[in-house]
């Protein structure tokens, strides 16, 4: 066991340095130098201050120097500096991350509360109205762009419920309810798509493992359909499920940046769509790797669950 | 050339040969799938005819025609510039199926190529492309999508490679895996033995056995693809003016109008779920007919 866990974490690292230069690469595409995109768009003429800009983000060094110096940088916890607030990115950032993760946490809340029950419900009831129900309503939660539902959903909160959502950041210490209340629409409009999605895993799961030979002797022996069910059939229908959800968390993560867009909740993801409209590169590039340290460590956990779930699984 | 048209047109495996795909046979093992694909059919006729099906120029504005109400003249009401929703939704369908189209055929082909190589090419390549992968499926698309269109600037084009090189690892693996297995086959040893090389092995015996996934996996990313360049345009990273298109007609002013005219917001939403939905629609129902073991 404690092997697998060092391979696997190996493996992360690998991803993440990968994944690293590739944003590094990837941000140094953009035609032109940073240095003159920052000047268009903040505005700076003093050609003195473009040369201490350009020293400073080591633009003048060799690219590979370049990279050394920043991933030795965030390795030390240094977020670099914001151009667009002259500040250090991290004192923008870290009120920004708490938001998001509770963004995040209640819409995968949201997803599993939704999606697990349905998907069991569909499979086993296969072929009813009430599946063919569900179905419908778990791909129209594919075929709907997240920030457009959350729209419908303010829209429908003005106009049907007369309550206008708070404009404005609501802290928990301030008035709870309404915190709650702030974050629980955005995660229904986030957390439907993976909802969705949990939804038609579990159903075709729980449909494969329902024919399965040992669920048909736990009923033949008598025991109540609903043990059959819970004990030997989701239990066994779990592990696909479980990478859904994995995989489906880095997806949230992507629905995140357009929701809380539309929701006006100032979190990491649309603190990163304001980067990038404002062309803070070395922001945009630090926010991505942070993005993707949590995406690999999400993925690295299904991975450890997995392992634990199903005793298969060899740890080599 | 001419030996991988002939290997295009050989039948999928998962149908066995001699009965070629039709629709009629498709329509009755899945009547749901038929009805997304007719809705996307009408959507793709009237985009490519939205000059002739609009009622108004999409880009025309009226200053004395602002916010008008769904009603007998405009009939999906005005916006805050007095623009035709109707005729911007028709005009606009061009643009998103055409991305969309375009974003998945090309993640289907590349995805392709990458995985049936990977596979095929031996395990030394496949050590290298492997780890390139994962790199690449670590990025949440949407992330990835948008840090393209913002490094190599907003273009119908970036748009479109921004959003089809996500889909690039997905296909990959799922054509690597088919190939992995079909690599072992005494089939494909039996070609060996007869002396086939490694291109006519890949693309005689292993690529038509791949068709059946590829063309599922393409057809469910047509709706991501429409999804993901709403998105983008919603943000104001998609195509850029002055093509309409459905993401962009639901940013910043919408959301500014919403409660002032709600026609602003909900039909532009409505024709991109429906695409999508038919979209999805077409794809379950492809899969169910082509190889029901598949499921993603």
């Amino acid at each position: 066991m404690r092997a697998f866990v060092f391979r696997r974490l190996g493996l992360a690292t690998v991803t993440l340095v990968g994944m690293s230069i590739a944003i590094f690469v990837l941000l140094r595409l953009a035609p032109g130098s940073i240095v003159d995109l920052l000047f268009s768009a903040a505005g700076y003429v003093n050609p003195v201050e473009k040369q201490r800009i350009t020293h400073e983000l080591l633009l003048d060094r060799p690219i590979v120097v370049q990279y050394i110096q920043w991933a030795g940088a965030l390795l030390h916890g240094d977020l670099g500096k914001s151009y667009r607030y002259d500040v250090a990115a991290a004192r923008l950032i870290g009120p920004r991350v708490p938001v998001t993760v509770e963004l995040a946490v209640m819409g995968m809340a949201v997803a599993l509360l939704v999606g697990l029950p349905t998907g069991i419900i569909s499979a086993t009831r296969q072929n009813t109205a009430l599946d063919y129900g569900l179905r419908i309503f778990s791909l129209a939660g594919l075929s709907m762009p997240a920030f457009w539902l959350g729209m419908l959903i303010i829209l429908f909160l003005v106009r049907v419920a007369g309550w206008i959502p708070p404009m404005l950041y609501v802290p928990v210490r301030e008035n709870l309810g309404l915190h709650v209340l702030q974050f629980l629409f955005p995660a229904l409009a986030v957390g439907y798509r993976s909802a969705a999605l949990i939804n038609r895993m579990t159903r075709s799961s729980m449909l494969e493992v329902l024919r399965e030979d040992y669920v048909r002797t736990g009923r033949a022996k008598g025991l109540a359909g609903r043990v059959v069910v819970y004990r030997h059939a989701l239990r066994n229908a779990l592990l696909p499920i479980v990478t859904v959800v994995g995989t489906e968390f880095a997806f949230l993560i992507g629905g995140l940046v357009v929701t809380e867009t539309v929701f006006n909740l100032p979190g990491v993801a649309r603190f990163l769509v304001d980067a990038i409209l404002w062309r803070d590169y070395p922001v945009v590039q630090n926010l991505v790797m942070l993005i993707a340290i949590v995406v690999v460590l999400s993925n690295l956990a299904v991975d450890l669950l997995y392992a634990r779930l199903d005793p298969r699984v060899r740890y080599t | 050339m001419s030996r991988a048209d002939a290997v295009a047109s050989a039948p999928p495996a998962a149908v066995p040969a001699g009965r070629r795909p039709r629709f009629g046979a498709f329509a009755r093992r899945s009547p749901l799938g038929a009805v997304g694909a007719l809705v996307m059919l009408v959507v793709m006729v009237a985009g490519l005819a939205a000059p002739l099906v609009a009622t108004y120029d999409p880009t025309r504005t009226d200053a004395a025609q602002t916010f008008v109400p769904p009603g007998p003249r405009h009939w999906l009401g005005t916006d805050h510039l007095g623009r035709d929703i109707y005729s911007r939704l028709v005009h606009g369908a061009r643009v998103s199926l055409a991305v969309g189209v375009a974003c998945a055929l090309l993640g289907g082909i590349g995805g392709g190529a990458v995985g049936l190589i990977s596979g095929l090419a031996g395990r030394r390549l496949d050590a290298v492309v492997q780890p390139v992968l994962d790199i690449m499926q670590g990025f949440p698309l949407l992330v990835l999508a948008l840090v393209m269109t913002a490094a190599l600037g907003p273009s119908i084009g970036t748009v479109v490679v921004a959003i089809s090189v996500p889909f690039i690892p997905r296909v990959a693996r799922v054509v690597r895996a088919v190939a992995l297995g079909v690599r072992e086959t005494t089939y494909v040893e039996a070609a060996r033995a007869l002396g086939a090389g490694g291109l006519r092995v890949a693309l005689r015996h292993v690529f038509p056995n791949t068709v059946a996934p590829l063309v599922i996996m393409t057809t469910a990313q047509l709706g991501s693809a429409i999804l993901v360049e709403a998105s983008l345009s919603f943000l104001g990273l998609g195509i850029p003016e002055p093509y309409p298109s459905w993401g962009r007609m639901l940013s910043v002013s919408a959301t500014e109008f919403a409660q002032r005219a709600p026609w602003l917001v909900v039909f532009p939403g409505l024709a991109i779920s429906l695409v999508v939905f038919a979209s999805n629609l077409f794809g379950d129902g492809l899969r169910d007919y082509l190889d029901p073991r598949l499921r993603f």
